[in-house]
């Protein structure tokens, strides 16, 4: 049976673990911070010398730890792309606007663990001359923003964060911001030009990327709360025995918010790719099944954003073979591996890893409804394309959960999130669109069934049931 | 009645506006503040973070009316913000914020944050609260309560009139 792997998540839910700092350094806490400042240089095969900050880069290029915020773009990359030589300073953002729907794991961690990621940003300030960071928290968490000043200030007084850091002379600062409440802060310049005390409008890229020209146009470092905690278990394992958790190109583990139809909801925490999407949802170790006499119709499984998979679906997965030979091989929907290439190549992906369970007394066209009409409440604005697509989106779902459906709807939907992606500033475009282009592709039965239904009952005289948005029940049609 | 930040909150936002290179970057600190204090933000507010970091009050009101979270006018002493998106639909999360309206005396159809007579209680639907797995959730002032029953709804309501 397949089992969780709990390395960030290992003392949450332990009885007495609190998010104090005596607890913390009770369980080990704060040995990966003193072991990385007192490591040596590294001299590599060319003769050339790495510093004990390069190494950490180095290391964390080389476990492979990739971000687990939704794009799960190569951490070390990410931070080799940062400007050393611009002169100006270089800051790191903490991003804990978890607001992606379906996601609830950095909100564990944050709660309940808040030392691990201070850890965690301490090693990757350290690592990349960060002198100024910030924990970018949203709103709607007052709780975690107590917790994380109260852990700064713990911080501060055992001398692992502010001035001359464990004797070494680095000195660095990290300060607590609230967010307000808006979806697009997630987006890594949004949440910059919010943290400079404007609306969150993300940024055109090029010019803007982050690690060149970020914060107040400085080189700037955007991770996820989870990918910063890793660096913490990377440090403390060592990078070569940390690649070995998870599988090739997926290592190290992550935390997978399960939630919908199933009878265990929750955060568990896996090894990136050892688990396949049917144990997740199956086994009694995660999402212990269906409810009694449901059969599944459909996954969302990165967050809301990843286009929806439908139950019995098969997909060609490229597969290296005992001979060494690359080739595509039929994988079935819920023996996919949940990690983030296999999700990627069956057309889909892992994003903040969200699963959302649909059974089969859900709507596909209510669920849709309810999804389209977020990205309409969420549009930042900025681009017409997707401030204006989005809620148009949004109102034909409407029109088909209310009564007022017609037939030409399914194409309408598609042609209208089409004219999105691909055509805004951010990947919000595509965020709102692909739930809609997946859901009518693979449900287009359903929404075309609704379409005729609208329509022949109004011509028999039904009235639309004008119930104002938002929508209502969600529950068996 | 004339608008004054009493001292103490001044020279916490004071200290505040130092975490930050640039001042500006406070504003969203300022607002929270203001408006735990004051209940709401009001024009007066925004003039006095403006001046106080060296914007235009346009600076101030522009975020004041981007960001859901900030609100012009004084709502309920009980704020009740029920999560409406996917997983806490499928969890019932419309029939819970229908049930707080009735109760209530509000209008369920309405789509904005509804306030009772008496300034009690404002019941409004809004976008994922991030604790999915505990759907249905309702965040009531700073407190979050997980997979709320429709008892557990009703006790909510109950100690808001205490209040």
């Amino acid at each position: 049976m397949a089992e969780q792997f709990k390395l960030i998540t290992k003392h949450l839910d332990e009885p007495g673990f609190s998010p104090d700092i005596e607890c913390y350094l009770q369980h080990g806490g704060y040995a990966a911070l003193r072991k990385a400042v007192a490591s040596p240089s590294r001299e590599l095969a060319d003769g050339k010398k790495l510093s004990p900050q390069e190494v950490l880069r180095e290391d964390v290029k080389a476990s492979g730890l990739r971000g687990r915020g939704g794009a799960g773009f190569s951490a070390g990359l990410k931070w080799s792309f940062v400007d050393r030589r611009s002169g100006k300073p270089i800051y790191l953002i903490c991003n804990a606007d978890e607001s992606e729907p379906g996601t609830f794991k950095d909100r564990q961690i944050l709660h309940r663990d808040p030392h691990q990621l201070i850890e965690g940003m301490i090693l990757s300030c350290w690592a990349n001359d960060v002198k100024l960071a910030y924990i970018y928290i949203r709103g709607e968490m007052p709780e975690g923003a107590r917790l994380l000043n109260v852990a700064l200030k713990e911080a501060r007084s055992k001398g692992f964060l502010g001035k001359n850091i464990l004797g070494t002379g680095y000195d660095l600062e990290i300060h607590v911001h609230r967010g307000a409440g808006a979806y697009i802060c997630g987006e890594e310049t949004g949440l910059i030009e919010s943290l400079e005390g404007k609306r969150a409008y993300p940024r055109i890229k090029p010019p803007y990327f982050p690690a060149i020209l970020g914060l107040y146009m400085c080189p700037t470092i955007v991770n996820n709360v989870e990918t910063l905690c890793h660096v913490t278990h990377i440090v403390n394992m060592g990078a070569a025995e940390y690649a070995k958790l998870g599988t090739p190109n997926n290592t190290g583990t992550r935390i997978v918010s399960l939630s919908g139809d199933i009878n265990r909801p929750g955060y568990y925490e896996i090894e990136v790719g050892k688990v396949t999407l049917g144990q997740l949802i199956h086994d009694s170790n995660f999402g212990g099944g269906l409810k009694p006499g449901r059969s599944l119709k459909a996954i969302i499984p990165g967050g809301s954003s990843s286009k929806v998979l439908k139950a019995g679906e098969v997909f060609k997965l490229n597969r290296k073979g005992p001979d060494g030979q690359m080739s595509k091989i039929d994988v079935p929907m819920l023996d996919l591996p949940y990690d983030f290439d296999s999700l990627q190549q069956a057309g889909t992906m892992s994003g903040s890893s969200a699963v959302i369970v649909l059974d089969d007394s859900r709507s596909m066209v209510k669920t849709l409804g309810n999804l389209s009409e977020f990205y309409a409440h969420e549009s930042c604005g900025q681009c017409t394309p997707c401030r204006e697509g989005a809620l148009w989106l949004a109102k034909a779902t409407h029109r088909l959960t209310h009564g007022e459906g017609r037939k030409e709807d399914t194409a309408y939907l598609a042609h209208i999130a089409q004219n999105i992606q691909g055509r805004t500033i951010c990947a919000f475009g595509e965020a709102a669109a692909w739930p809609v282009l997946s859901f009518v592709k693979k449900f287009k039965d359903e929404f075309d069934a609704q379409g005729a239904a609208d329509e022949a009952a109004r011509a028999k005289g039904a009235q639309p049931t004008h119930r104002p948005s938002p929508v209502g029940t969600l529950n068996p049609h | 009645m004339s608008f004054s930040v009493p001292s103490s909150l001044e020279a916490e936002l004071d200290e505040l506006t130092t975490h930050y290179p640039v001042k500006r970057s406070a504003s969203l600190m300022f607002l929270h503040a203001l408006q735990e204090h004051f209940g709401y933000i009001s024009k007066e507010a925004m003039e006095w973070t403006a001046s106080k970091l060296e914007l235009q009050p346009i600076n101030v009101f522009e975020l004041v009316t981007f960001y859901p979270m900030f609100r012009q006018e004084p709502l309920g002493k009980t704020h009740i913000k029920v999560c409406r998106t996917l997983s806490c639909a499928l969890q019932g999360s419309a029939e819970l914020r229908e049930q707080f309206c009735k109760r209530l005396g509000l209008d369920s159809q309405a789509h904005t944050a509804q306030t009772t007579p008496d300034g009690k209680f404002t019941v409004e639907f809004v976008e994922c609260l991030a604790s999915c797995g505990t759907a249905p959730v309702v965040l009531v002032n700073e407190s979050l309560y997980q997979m709320v029953s429709p008892a557990a709804a009703d006790e909510i309501l109950r100690k808001g009139n205490l209040k």
